[in-house]
C-alpha cells in the first residue's frame, strides 16, 4: 500500500493504537536491544513467545527497543487488560518462568517490579489512559514519574525507544511518526524548513555542535543539481552507545529526519554509514528502509509529490577516524578512510565530488519533532546557546549505568547523583570524562557545571557525542590519559606527521611515567608537545588528541607528580607500582582466591588467613576480583 | 584453495564492477573466509579495474580485514573507556594466558583469534567481551575458562 494522504496515516495510526492498547490478553513486551540480548533477553523472549504460541488466547508478546535502563536488563513490561503497564527488571528466563507461574495464581510478583506507568504519553501531547482504575496492589508500586532515575529526564530523541517495536513501521506511525514529513512536503517550502530548523537552535550532536539549519543552508545553496545527505552512525567514541540505541530502538525517526533534510536541501540520495560493530542496528535499519519503501515514503515521488529520495546503508570497517566527515566520505567511496583538508567543505564538494550534508544520528532523530511540534517548542528547552535535550551514556563507576536524555543545562551533579544514584563501589567520585578521545576529564570541584556546549568547552572538555564515563578514586588519571593516547596512536590514520609521530612520542613518555620511570621534565615536555600537535594536525583527531592529557594535567597534576617524583600510583592502578596482599584480619580462609590464582602465589589451608607470595604474583587481579570479604588489597607501593 | 577461488568469484559476482564496491566485497570475503587471501586482492583489482595496490591499501587500512586466516571463533575484548576503567585489561591478560597467545594472534589449535576492540556499544555492562555474535557483560576472569570451553565444544559438535 502507498501512503498518499494524511488520512492514510491517520487510519494506520488508529488501527495500530487499537491493536497495541485495546488488549484483551496479557501482553508482554521484551526489550531486545543489544544490551538486553547480552544479559539474556533473547532466552526470555523465546520462552514468552513459546508461551503465547501455546496459549494464544491468553498471552501476546512483542519486542521493543531499549528503554535506557541498561543496568536492569533484561527488562520486560507487562500489561493486563485495563491495567497500568508494569516494568520488571533483571527478568532472565528463570525469573520469567516463575513470573508466569505466579501470574497464573494471581500474583504479579510486585517485588520484582521497577515501576508502573498509568498513562501512555505521546510526543504530540496526546495521552492514553492505560488503567481505568488502579488497584491497591498496583498503588503500592512506584510510578515512573516518582522514580529518581527518570526525574529530570525528557525524551525527544528517545521518544519511542522501548515503547514501540522497531521492526513495525505502523507502530512508529501510531506514535506520531511521519507527520513531520507530511507537513514539510504538503505545507512548507524547502527554505521554510531550513528557517524552522535554524529557529529551533538545534546544533549537531556528533561532537562539534555546528548549527544544523545553517549547515543545511550551505548545501542547499551549493551549485549543482545532484546532492547527497549522509547520516553519521559511526559512533566511534568509546564509552558511547546512544546512536546504537536509537537505530536499534527507533530507526524510522532517523529515516524521517533524513527525508525532511533531503527535501530542504534538495538531495535525492542518502547514505547511512553504520559501524560494523552494530549488526543489530544494521538489520533493523534494513527492515525499516524496506518498510518505508513499501509505503512510498522512500523512493520515487514520495507521498505522491514530486520529491524523490532513497537511502543506502554503508557499513564501516573498524576505523575510528572514519567518523570524521571527510574520512567517512572517502570510506563510502571505497577508499581508505583518510581525512582531507577542508575547505572545500563537504557542502561544496563531498561524496563523489557533489555537495553533501552530513549529520549525526541524534541530530537527524530530533528533526521530525522540531517540525511536528514547531521550533518554539524545541528552543524553549535548554540553555541560551544549547537548545533541546542531549542523550548521554552514563557509564563507568556509577551505580545506574544507563542511557539518559536530559535538557541541555542539566548539571553533572544531577546526572551522577540523582539519575546515576552515585558511585557503584565504595570509593568516592573523582572525575567524569566527556567527549571521548577528543574530550577531557572534569574534576569533582566542577561537579555543578551544566552540560552545554560552551560550559564544557570552558572546562577544557567538550560535549562530544555523549559518553559520560564516571571515575572514582580507584581510577588513575595518568592511566586514563595513557589509555586515550594509546587509542589515538592506534587510530591515527598516519597521513600527517604531527598526529602520527607526535602522539606516539607522547605515549612513550606517559608510558614511562606509569612504569615509575618518569622524569621531572616530562610534564613540561608533554605540555609543549600537546600544543604543537593541536596546532599542526590535519583533522579533528590530531587537533583534539592532546585534550585528555591537557585536562588531566590541569586538574590532576599532583597525580602525575606522585608517579614521577615518588614512583607511586595513588589510585593503585598502574601495575608496575602496586602490590597485592592478603589482609589477615579480613581473610576468612575461604580459598576462592587460591583456586583462581594462576601462579599458585596464594596458599593456605581452609579457614585460616591465606598467604600471598609476592615473588610469584603476576598482579593479574583475579584474587581481588573474587574476594567477597575485601580481604585482598592492591596497594600503591613506592618503587625504590 | 580451489574452493577459495570459487567463493571469491561467487562474492565478486554479487557486486557491480564499481570501485565503490571494494569495501563491501572485502567485508563479505572476510565474513566467508575469515581472511583476505592474496588472490582475492588481485581478482578484486581486475574485476573493479583498479590497481591491486589500492585494494591492498584498503585491506590493510581497516581493522576489520585480516590478511592472515583467523581462528574459528573470534574473541573481541573491549578496551573502550568504560571497560578500561572497569578492569578490561586484566581480562585481556587472562585470555592471553589461557590461550598462550598475544593480542591479534590465533591459538595454535586454530580455534580462537584474540582481538582487542574499542567499544562494542554495551558500555553499561562493562567490562564486555564478544565471542562471535555473543556478548558477555560484567565479565570476571573467573568465567573465562568456561566460555572458552563452551566454544571449543561448539566446534567439536560441528565437526561430528
Ligand atoms: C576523529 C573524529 C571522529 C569523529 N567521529 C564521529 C562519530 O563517530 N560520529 C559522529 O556523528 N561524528 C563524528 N565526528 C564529527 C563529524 O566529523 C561531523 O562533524 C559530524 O558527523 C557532523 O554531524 P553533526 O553536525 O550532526 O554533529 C568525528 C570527528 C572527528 C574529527
Ligand atoms: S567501552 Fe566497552 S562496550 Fe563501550
Amino acid at each position: 500500500m502507498l501512503i498518499k494522504e494524511v488520512s492514510d496515516l491517520r487510519n494506520i495510526s488508529q488501527k495500530t493504537l487499537n491493536e497495541m492498547f485495546q488488549i484483551s490478553k496479557i501482553k508482554f513486551q521484551v526489550g531486545s536491544a543489544t544490551c538486553g540480548l547480552a544479559t539474556g533477553a533473547g532466552q526470555t523472549l523465546s520462552f514468552l513467545r513459546e508461551l503465547s504460541a501455546n496459549q494464544p488466547d491468553k498471552y501476546i508478546v512483542d519486542e521493543v527497543g531499549c528503554i535506557g535502563l541498561c543496568f536492569k536488563e533484561p527488562i520486560v513490561d507487562l500489561r493486563m487488560p485495563g491495567c497500568s503497564r508494569i516494568y520488571y527488571g533483571d527478568l532472565n528466563i528463570y525469573k520469567a518462568e516463575k513470573l508466569v507461574k505466579s501470574l497464573e495464581e494471581g500474583d504479579i510478583r510486585k517485588e520484582w517490579v521497577l515501576y508502573r506507568l498509568d498513562k501512555e504519553k505521546f510526543i504530540n501531547e496526546d495521552e492514553i489512559n492505560l488503567a481505568s482504575d488502579i488497584s491497591d496492589i498496583y498503588r503500592e508500586i512506584t510510578t515512573m514519574e516518582d522514580l529518581n532515575l527518570f526525574k529530570g529526564q525528557m525524551r525527544i530523541v528517545m521518544r519511542n525507544c522501548g515503547r514501540i517495536n522497531p521492526e513495525q513501521i505502523d507502530q512508529y506511525i501510531a506514535f506520531g511518526g511521519y507527520k513531520g514529513l507530511f507537513k514539510v512536503l504538503k505545507e512548507m517550502s524547502p527554505d521554510e524548513v531550513i528557517e524552522e530548523i535554524k529557529a529551533s537552535g538545534l546544533r549537531g550532536r556528533g561532537g562539534a555542535g555546528f548549527p544544523t539549519g545553517l549547515k543545511w543552508s550551505f548545501t542547499r545553496k551549493a551549485e549543482g543539481s545532484k546532492k547527497y545527505i549522509i547520516c553519521n552512525a559511526d559512533e566511534g567514541d568509546p564509552g558511547a552507545y546512544m546512536d546504537r540505541s536509537v537505530l536499534e530502538g527507533d530507526p524510522h525517526s532517523v529515516i524521517e529526519g533524513m527525508l525532511i533534510g533531503a527535501y530542504a536541501i534538495g538531495a535525492d540520495e542518502g547514505y547511512i554509514y553504520v559501524r560494523a560493530e552494530y549488526p543489530l542496528a544494521i538489520k533493523r535499519l534494513k527492515i525499516a528502509i524496506k518498510q518505508a519503501r513499501e509505503y512510498g515514503l522512500l523512493g520515487q515521488k514520495v507521498l505522491g509529490t514530486d520529491f524523490s529520495f532513497d537511502l543506502k546503508i554503508s557499513m564501516g570497517a573498524g576505523a575510528f577516524v572514519c567518523g570524521e566527515e571527510t574520512a567517512l566520505i572517502a570510506s563510502i567511496e571505497g577508499l581508505p578512510g583518510e581525512p582531507r583538508p577542508r575547505p572545500p567543505f563537504p557542502a561544496q564538494s563531498g561524496l563523489f565530488g557533489k555537495p553533501t550534508n552530513i549529520n549525526n544520528v541524534e541530530t537527524w532523530a530530533n528533526i521530525p519533532v522540531i517540525i511536528a511540534k514547531g521550533s518554539k517548542f524545541f528552543s524553549s528547552i535548554g540553555t541560551e546557546k544549547s537548545k533541546g535535550t542531549k542523550v548521554f551514556s552514563l557509564v563507568g563507576k556509577v551505580k545506574n549505568t544507563m542511557l539518559i536524555e536530559v535538557p541541555m543545562g542539566t548539571t553533572i551533579s544531577e546526572i551522577v547523583y540523582n539519575l546515576g544514584d552515585g558511585m557503584s563501589d565504595k570509593f568516592e567520585f573523582k572525575a567524569i570524562q566527556t567527549g571521548g578521545p577528543s574530550g577531557g576529564c572534569i574534576p569533582k570541584d566542577l561537579i555543578d557545571l551544566r552540560v552545554d556546549y560552551e560550559e564544557l568547552t570552558s572546562a577544557g572538555a567538550i560535549m562530544g557525542s555523549g559518553g559520560l564515563i564516571v571515575m572514582d578514586e580507584k581510577t588513575c588519571m595518568v592511566d586514563v590519559a595513557r589509555f586515550f593516547l594509546e587509542f589515538l596512536e592506534s587510530e591515527s590514520c598516519g597521513k600527517c606527521v604531527p598526529c602520527r609521530s607526535g602522539i606516539k612520542r607522547m605515549l612513550q613518555i606517559i608510558h614511562r611515567i606509569t612504569q615509575g620511570q618518569g622524569e621531572e621534565k616530562d610534564i613540561e615536555l608533554l605540555e609543549e608537545m600537546a600544543k604543537g600537535i593541536k596546532d599542526a594536525s590535519l583533522c579533528g583527531l590530531g587537533q583534539t588528541a592532546p585534550n585528555p592529557i591537557l585536562t588531566t594535567l590541569k586538574f590532576f597534576r599532583t597525580e602525575y607528580e606522585s608517579h614521577i617524583k615518588h614512583k607511586r600510583c595513588p589510585a593503585a592502578v598502574c601495575k608496575a607500582l602496586i602490590e597485592y596482599r592478603v589482609i589477615p584480619g579480613k581473610c576468612t580462609g575461604c580459598q576462592r582466591c587460591v583456586s583462581v590464582c594462576p601462579t599458585h602465589a596464594i596458599t593456605g589451608p581452609r579457614s585460616q588467613a591465606h598467604n600471598l607470595d609476592k615473588s610469584k604474583c603476576i598482579k593479574c587481579g583475579a584474587c581481588y576480583e573474587v574476594c567477597k570479604y575485601d580481604a585482598i588489597a592492591g596497594d600503591a607501593i613506592i618503587l625504590e | 584453495m580451489d574452493n577459495e577461488v570459487y567463493i571469491i568469484e561467487e562474492i565478486l559476482s554479487r557486486f557491480p564492477a564499481d570501485p565503490e564496491a571494494v569495501i563491501p566485497i572485502l567485508q563479505d570475503l572476510q565474513a566467508s573466509l575469515r581472511y583476505i587471501p592474496e588472490e582475492a586482492v588481485i581478482l578484486i583489482a581486475e574485476r573493479l579495474n583498479i590497481p591491486a595496490a589500492k585494494v591492498y591499501s584498503i585491506a590493510t587500512f581497516y581493522n576489520a580485514f585480516s590478511l592472515k586466516p583467523k581462528g574459528k571463533h573470534l574473541i573481541h575484548v573491549c578496551l573502550g573507556t568504560a571497560c578500561h576503567v572497569k578492569g578490561a585489561n586484566d581480562l585481556l591478560e587472562k585470555f592471553k594466558r589461557e590461550l598462550e597467545i598475544e593480542e591479534g594472534e590465533t591459538s595454535s589449535d586454530g580455534e580462537f583469534t584474540l582481538e582487542a576492540v574499542r567499544c562494542i556499544g554495551c558500555c553499561s555492562l562493562a567490562p564486555v567481551i564478544r565471542v562471535d555474535e555473543e556478548t558477555f557483560g560484567t565479565l570476571k576472569q573467573e568465567r573465562i575458562p568456561s566460555i572458552l570451553e563452551k566454544y571449543r565444544a561448539k566446534s567439536e559438535g560441528q565437526e561430528c
